[in-house]
């Protein structure tokens, strides 16, 4: 179903034309109001009134993920504070999060922009919506609840863990739809399984899965398992949170990105120029429709491509294929953006630990694992086993506290971490995407 | 009245203990005693070798971590109780001990048991006290 037939199916050529407007609209107001694009925009000689066609956004510089930390916590905002009505965080590389703030509009068009993605996927009143994404800074649990709400839908506001309330919750509520990242919908199962229930005779019909990559044959294998309708959505908290862009149930081939509130770009990483039509490269996004924090051409890192042929669904707004990877280094951990320099800081700080380490990322039952390991150096090594345990568990619990990722710390012996081309390999990623 | 004891960091896989006790034989050191502190992620290695510098290079040079750290060599009369006064010496002194093992050779009719406390030298003026004999390291590196 369409949730908003005027905005989903406006045609091309006004939704261009809407974009522009409200392109034109959001960068007068952030050179009026944040000295941040003030200065990039001054510094790349570009004044807003110069923005005349949409392509003239490519002579405007980007916005990193480090512009956000450097401006950490309200530096970017383009409204006073007492027109924030909500505040989120994620996780940044340095300890510091990033945050960003909402208006009471921000919010409204977020639960719009939920509720219509709630309906691509086939979900509409009368349904219920077993809302399994954190709530808390993390923009999941909140942005979905809203969104349900906006629909008319029942939500459950399960946040993540307790798997098994989870389990005797949707059994007996009879939850239609589940709402969690694509690994644990398969660790529900399993879980399901060892306690003798069947989740496939569940009321679940579809889930609306996102906040780490997957591929096409674990949809397969969570459609079979659950016996259900699977939908990939995108979002990140620095656009928005969820409901960026969302797979239609018509299709399941590509996500709709809501162009009336968004501007994808796609770019060379390398170079930054964006590339031809239909290419793959890194999905760079602009907000025109945000009042708390906008966002110019901000780099996602995430690789994708436009896809613009016209949807079955019969919606306008062009698809983003499945993300296919990350244009840095980034891991995402059970839904957590994890950097091998955010673990290498941490080891840093544990007293005589040299950053020799490697990190090996597996899954097991369908939950990312994550095993530091450290070399052993003379300046650690003791003779007694109660010290070397200490030392593990320290790092263990420094990781958990500041990176809020559950780890497996391993000492090994030096020279035993792979090395390639002189350079440590920082990363096995055993995943089967 | 230390003996110096050589302790190895060995990760738990297969050949690992044979590799580095193999590195000994290869430099003709001998080992006199040797215990395994295993955990189900790693192993230390401890050891009293007649050479205890020589086998810390040969570990080093094998690539493994390798420490030297002082222990204590107490003669232990070989009948029922005989540890067991010892350590009750030991626990009136409040001196703990962080681990111990036995000596493979035998002194005549008493058995020889390595100490790791965390001071020696308070532990080995109170056994000393209590006519304790602790072997000097001489004496241990050559039996
Ligand atoms: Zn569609």
């Amino acid at each position: 179903m369409i949730w908003n037939d005027e905005f989903e199916t406006l045609p091309r050529e006004a939704l261009a034309s809407l974009q522009l407007k409200r392109l034109q609209h959001t960068l007068e107001r952030v050179y009026a109001r944040v000295p941040f694009y003030r200065q990039a925009f001054d510094q790349a000689g570009v004044r807003p009134e110069q923005i005349k066609r949409l392509e003239d956004l490519q002579r405007l510089p980007f916005t990193l993920k480090q512009d956000m930390r450097d401006n950490y916590p309200y530096g970017l905002f383009a409204v006073p504070l007492e027109q924030i009505v909500r505040l989120h965080a994620s996780s940044g590389t340095t300890g510091k999060p990033t945050v960003v703030g909402y208006t009471r509009r921000d919010i409204d068009n977020w639960s719009e922009l939920m509720a219509r993605s709630f309906a691509a996927a086939g979900v509409a009143r009368g349904d219920i919506i077993h809302n399994a994404y954190g709530y808390g800074l993390f923009t999941g649990g909140l942005g979905a609840h809203y969104g349900a709400e906006k629909l008319g839908a029942a939500v459950i506001p399960m946040s993540g863990g307790n798997t098994k309330k989870q389990i005797m919750i949707m059994q007996d509520f009879g939850s239609t739809v589940i709402t969690c990242t694509p690994s644990y919908s398969l660790y529900l199962a399993e879980a399901a399984a060892e306690e003798g229930l069947d989740i496939r005779s569940f009321a679940l019909r579809v889930g609306i899965l996102g906040a780490e990559p997957w591929s096409e044959s674990i949809r397969q294998e969570i459609e079979q398992k659950l016996n259900i309708k699977a939908i990939d959505i995108y979002g990140l908290s620095e656009i928005l949170g969820p409901g960026v862009a969302i797979e239609c149930i018509e299709a399941q081939n590509g996500l709709h990105f809501w162009e009336d509130h968004f501007i994808a770009e796609i770019i060379d990483p390398q170079s930054g120029e964006v590339v031809a039509d239909g290419d793959e490269g890194e999905l760079v996004i602009t907000t025109i429709t945000k009042e708390g924090i906008p966002m110019i051409r901000y780099r996602t890192r995430d690789i994708t491509r436009l896809i613009s042929e016209p949807c079955i669904c019969g919606r306008s707004h062009r698809r983003l294929q499945r993300m296919s990877g990350r244009s840095d280094d980034m891991l995402i951990i059970r839904g957590v953006n994890v950097f091998p320099s955010q673990i290498e800081s941490v080891l840093m700080q544990v007293e005589g630990v040299e950053p020799h380490y490697q990190l090996v990322v597996d899954r097991e039952d369908n939950l990312d694992t994550l095993e530091v390991q450290v070399e052993v150096t003379e300046d650690i090594f003791s003779d007694e086993v109660r010290v070397l345990q200490e030392l593990s568990e320290r790092i263990r619990r420094e990781i958990k506290s500041l990176l809020n990722i559950t780890c497996k710390v391993r000492l090994v012996e030096p020279k035993t971490i792979t090395r390639s081309e002189g350079k440590a390999k920082r990363v096995i990623d055993l995943r089967k995407m | 009245m230390t003996v110096q004891q050589i302790s190895v960091f060995i990760e738990n896989r297969r050949g690992r203990l044979a590799e580095a006790t193999q590195a000994l034989g290869m430099a003709g050191i001998n080992i006199r005693a040797l215990s395994l502190a295993e955990t189900s992620d790693f192993g230390i290695l401890r050891l009293i070798v007649d050479r205890p510098d020589q086998a810390k290079q040969v570990f080093a040079e094998q690539g493994f971590t390798v420490d030297k750290t002082d222990v204590v060599a107490v003669q232990v009369p070989d009948r029922p109780m005989g540890l067991a006064h010892i350590l009750q010496i030991l626990d009136e002194a409040r001196i703990a001990v962080e681990y111990l093992y036995a000596f493979i050779e035998r002194c005549g009719e008493n058995a020889i048991i390595i100490f790791r406390f965390d001071d020696s030298r308070q532990a080995i003026a109170s056994l000393q006290d209590r006519g304790v004999k602790v072997l000097a390291a001489e004496a241990v590196y050559g039996m």
